[in-house]
């Protein structure tokens, strides 16, 4: 759209075209209140993309204040590019997750590519060497060819954007559901190391500095991408794909390695991603949280085709773009550094103390806004809440009592069932190997990562069962993090934080407004309990598609620290003769079961209960017990229950079985997905050490024979199977859905 | 003995590289830019895997006109050893210093996976520390390995036992023959597909790729000997 074209002050107003852009009429006299006058079109977007639900949190910042944000070892909690916590030995680790929904559903490659390379953005911008790739994926059911195309082509766009960048993807889960045919959730997390002292933030100070740009060129891709990202999905919504914006791993690697380079140099003030809502969010964000003003002269903003108005470079949202702020006069030596690197830095706008955005195009002012309107005076609602009449009726229900005739058939459908059937078919299109450093690669509990110069690792996991979640959010967020927590502990690590993905349907909606608030309920009672404070996040809501929300999504993505490499722990039986215990009870709970599921084709009553006292004494004393050497592997008990975990621990062992004995109800034994319980194998000669320290149950013990077999008190044969039929069932289930037609 | 590696920009593997000879090898090692103009204080090269300038167009396809290709070419006709792996093999491809083209992966796919690989060749300076026939566990990590070349070509390569590794078991890509890597007539430039870089170290999973390395010292030692 030419200058020519655009509507005036008054036509904005007059003909509501503010509505177009996502903004309310409320919100446009707020504007014209805070300008003194009508905005123009440039600043009428600028506010639109700024007040988006994806850049203001306005809907969910009351909700997010309930997070415990604080302890002992942050360094930095939400508000920055990515959260820090101190690991020691003058290291911190940075991670953050966030979200590519929407994009992804319409443009899968791209959406989940640049998914990927924004948060590997947040990361450096940090001043900190990203270490490790995870993501969190949901699909509808993999029978229909759209949720097929959207799915490999999503792990393609993952794969190649972080394989190319070389930072290796370590973990994730995919999860399938109805709930999510139209409406994909991607969220993508990155982790970082960093030195203390070379903590960067994204502050735009000192009147006078140097605001510089790097990066690609500013193009017409991703306009508006953050106000598209903030409403539902529609039949319309195809017609948006130019919001979508397209990635260039080779320049974010290039970038990479020139910010990783330029945050050592003392000239450096500020730097920070021109993520959602590209150059409008960094420059209001970097003032105002500095208590600055910024001015940028427009014409010098490097761009990819002529004739760009400063309405559609501002609201671009290209991707591979940094802000950085630099100390006046040492500019030369920021041009020479990330000349090295064939990139140009230029100069386009310095630092200023009125506090405004000022933007000049063509020798006039084309915009002029208080900073802190657009970033901290945002406006922020309080959404109505309601809780819903399913989940009342849910809470209401008798007690789901399923019928199973045959166990061994039961297991193996359970073991095809995509959400628990091995994800090789996606980890393998994964670099998860580069760098050098991964000790646990994808496919157990949770990956591990070396620190190369020091005996130590990191744990890492991504983590959301939203059937539990919509059945009672509450529970249920405790439960996300409770179990990435047993995740982490399994692997040998203490967890430290969680980095949190709130996917959800329409927050105008009271019912989802209250699923989104409850859930923050639980997962802070969790957090606190586990000492694990939320040091980032990121929210992604309106994931509707024609009406139909998604399941309610709070990712969790927690990082734990292994202090001795000897500590590092995985899911498989290592050993024939090694003993078989389960720690916790298994309790006749079957709400958002995966056999609920496989049997009745969908989800209903209560989700199964967490005592989280309980939660954290079990993880402490398997933690004690780990690193007193006498675990020899650990494994949560997560969906599809016991059996399904037992039938993992030898799945991924080579040529090992296991004998144990169950009492009580066989199908609530093998197949309850009661909280709070692990898979635990121990060398003989530890035994005793091993019960002094962990409350648990011997039930068996490691064979040499592949053979997977389960009987009752009486010595009857419960499941007695190949481990080979278990695993070729289990790796072929999604290969297998994929290669059939619909 | 000092090593090279080269970054090219989009270089990923280059830090592997350079901590399997550091840290593993125990040996010299530098980063070496893509403009660099002499090679000459080096004795061996190491070009790493990655995205070398996105592999964009194809392959290996610009890197084969940067600056520091002259010096390898030098190096190459000096006999010092030179390693491409993965996206340095693709370069070597396309520099001419082995023969043969990579194509896309026949699943279409990008595949990571440890696999086995079996020595065909052991009188080489990069495998003589294996076993002949021996089967080593090595990771691959690429897009496009699989391996092409004309009828008249793999004749020779078969004849000169310049097919140094084979895939062994499964064959990955659908590389002609199984190649897994190859060595010039010369004898002084290997290129492969699978990381011997990422397998020096058993905490990672396998340490079968460090042989490869200690032939490259123990060829290097003994040819200094005798010229010494």
């Amino acid at each position: 759209m030419s200058l020519m074209l655009e509507p005036s002050p008054t036509l904005i107003k007059e003909e509501k075209i503010y509505r177009d852009m996502g903004l309310t009429d409320e919100e446009f006299a707020m504007i014209e209140k805070i300008l003194g006058r009508l905005p123009n079109y440039t600043e009428t977007g600028i506010f639109s993309v700024m007040w988006s639900e994806h850049c203001s949190y306005k809907n969910s910042k009351p909700v997010l204040k309930k997070f415990p944000t604080e302890g002992e070892k942050v360094l930095q909690g939400p508000g920055e590019g990515a959260g820090i916590v101190d690991i020691g030995d003058g290291l911190a680790v940075v991670f953050k997750i966030e979200s590519h929904n929407h994009p992804s559903a319409i443009e899968p490659y791209q959406g989940a590519a640049t998914g990927v390379g924004g948060i590997i953005r947040d990361v450096f911008s940090m001043g900190a060497r990203p270490i490790a790739l995870l993501n969190s994926l949901r699909f509808g059911e993999l029978t229909s060819p759209r949720v097929k195309y959207l799915f490999e082509n999503v792990v393609a766009g993952i794969a190649g954007y972080g394989n190319c960048v070389g930072i290796p993807t370590v973990g994730g889960e995919v999860q399938f559901d109805p709930a999510y045919e139209g409406n994909p959730l991607v969220n993508a997390m990155c982790v970082g190391i960093i030195r203390h002292e070379e903590i960067q933030r994204g502050v735009a100070s000192g009147v006078g500095n140097t605001v510089m740009y790097v990066g690609a060129k500013t193009g017409r891709d991703g306009i508006h991408g953050a106000t598209f990202a903030s409403e539902e999905l529609t039949e319309q919504s195809e017609e948006k794909r130019p919001a979508v914006q397209v990635g260039d791993p080779f320049m974010e690697k290039l970038l990479l390695e020139a910010c990783l380079e330029v945050v050592k140099s003392d000239a450096l003030v500020g730097i920070q991603d021109m993520g959602a809502a590209g150059l409008t969010s960094s420059s209001a964000e970097m003032a105002s949280k500095a208590g600055f003003g910024i001015e940028m002269n427009l014409d010098l903003v490097p761009q990819r085709e002529a004739g760009m108005t400063p309405y559609e470079m501002m609201l671009s949202e290209s991707q591979e773009r940094m802000l950085l702020v630099v100390k006046k006069g040492r500019e030369q030596e920021i041009y020479d550094l990330f000349a090295k690197y064939g990139l140009e830095a230029k100069a386009i706008g310095k630092v200023t103390d009125d506090k405004m955005l000022r933007l000049y195009f063509r020798g006039e002012v084309a915009a002029e806004i208080p900073v802190d309107a657009l970033a901290k005076d945002a406006p922020v609602y309080h959404k109505p809440s309601k809780e819903p009449a399913y989940y009342r009726e849910f809470q209401e229900m008798a007690p789901y009592v399923p019928t199973v005739e045959n166990y061994e058939e039961t297991l193996l459908s359970l073991l095809a069932q995509p959400t628990i059937a091995s994800k090789e078919w996606v980890y393998e299109q994964y670099d998860y190997m580069v760098r050098t450093n991964t000790v646990v690669a994808p496919g157990s509990d949770a990956a591990v990562i070396r620190i190369r110069g020091t005996n130590k690792a990191l744990a890492m996991t991504t983590d959301c069962n939203s059937r539990y979640i919509y059945l009672d959010p509450e529970t249920g967020g405790k439960i996300a993090v409770a179990e990435a927590a047993r995740n982490v502990v399994c692997s040998g690590a203490k967890p430290l934080a969680i980095t949190d993905c709130l996917n959800f349907g329409n927050p105008e909606k009271p019912e989802i407004f209250w699923q989104l608030e409850k859930a923050v309920d639980g997962m802070s009672a969790a957090c606190r309990m586990l000492e694990t404070p939320v040091i980032s996040g990121n929210v992604s809501l309106y994931n509707e598609t024609n009406g139909e929300a998604v399941y309610p999504t709070p990712v969790v993505g927690m990082v734990g620290l292994v202090e001795d490499l000897a500590h590092i722990t995985t899911q498989e039986f290592k050993q024939a003769g090694d003993l078989i215990y389960v720690i916790g009870e298994a309790k006749p709970e079957f709400g958002g079961s995966e056999l609920q599921k496989l049997l009745n084709g969908n989800i209903f009553g209560k989700a199964p209960s967490l005592d989280l006292e309980i939660e954290v004494t079990r993880q402490k004393e398997l933690l004690a017990a780990i690193r007193a050497g006498v675990v020899a592997s650990a494994h949560d008990i997560a969906e599809g229950g016991f059996a399904v975990a037992l039938a993992e621990c030898v799945m991924n062992a080579n040529g090992l079985g296991a004998k144990v004995t169950i009492n009580g109800d066989a199908v609530t034994e093998l197949f309850s997905e009661a909280q709070s319980r692990f898979i635990v194998s121990v060398k003989k000669e530890h035994q005793a050490e091993f019960e002094r320290l962990v409350e648990a149950k011997l039930i068996g013990e490691v064979t040499a024979d592949a053979l997977l077999h389960i009987e009752n008190e009486q010595g009857e044969k419960v499941v007695h199977l190949p481990v080979e039929q278990m695993r070729s069932v289990w790796k072929g289930a999604i290969p297998c859905l994929l290669k059939s037609k619909a | 003995m000092k090593f090279a590696v080269i970054v090219f920009p989009g270089s990923n593997c280059d830090v592997d590289m350079y901590h399997a000879i550091k840290d593993e090898l125990g040996e010299e090692v530098e980063y070496v830019w893509h403009d660099a103009e002499s090679l000459d204080e080096f004795d061996g090269i190491l070009l790493p895997g990655g995205f070398s300038y996105g592999d964009y167009l194809r392959s290996g396809a610009i890197a084969r006109f940067s600056n520091v290709m002259k010096a390898i070419m030098k190096a190459a006709e000096e006999g010092k050893p030179i390693l491409g792996v993965c996206n340095g093999f693709q370069i070597l491809l396309e520099a001419g210093l082995l023969p043969g083209a990579m194509r896309r992966n026949n699943s279409l796919k990008f595949i990571c996976r440890p696999v086995e690989l079996r020595v065909e060749n052991n009188e080489t300076m990069f495998t003589s520390a294996y076993e002949m026939g021996e089967i080593i566990t090595i990771p691959i990590a690429h897009g496009e390995g699989n391996y092409y070349c004309e009828q008249e070509t793999l004749n020779k390569l078969i004849a000169n036992r310049q097919i140094v590794f084979r895939y062994h078991n499964e064959n990955p890509n659908g590389s002609l023959e199984d190649i897994a890597g190859i060595i010039n007539e010369k004898g002084n430039v290997l290129g492969m597909m699978p990381h011997p870089e990422r397998a020096v170290d058993e905490l990672l999973g396998s340490a079968d790729g460090l042989k490869l390395f200690q032939s490259i010292v123990k060829y290097w030692r003994e040819a200094h000997v005798v010229n010494a």
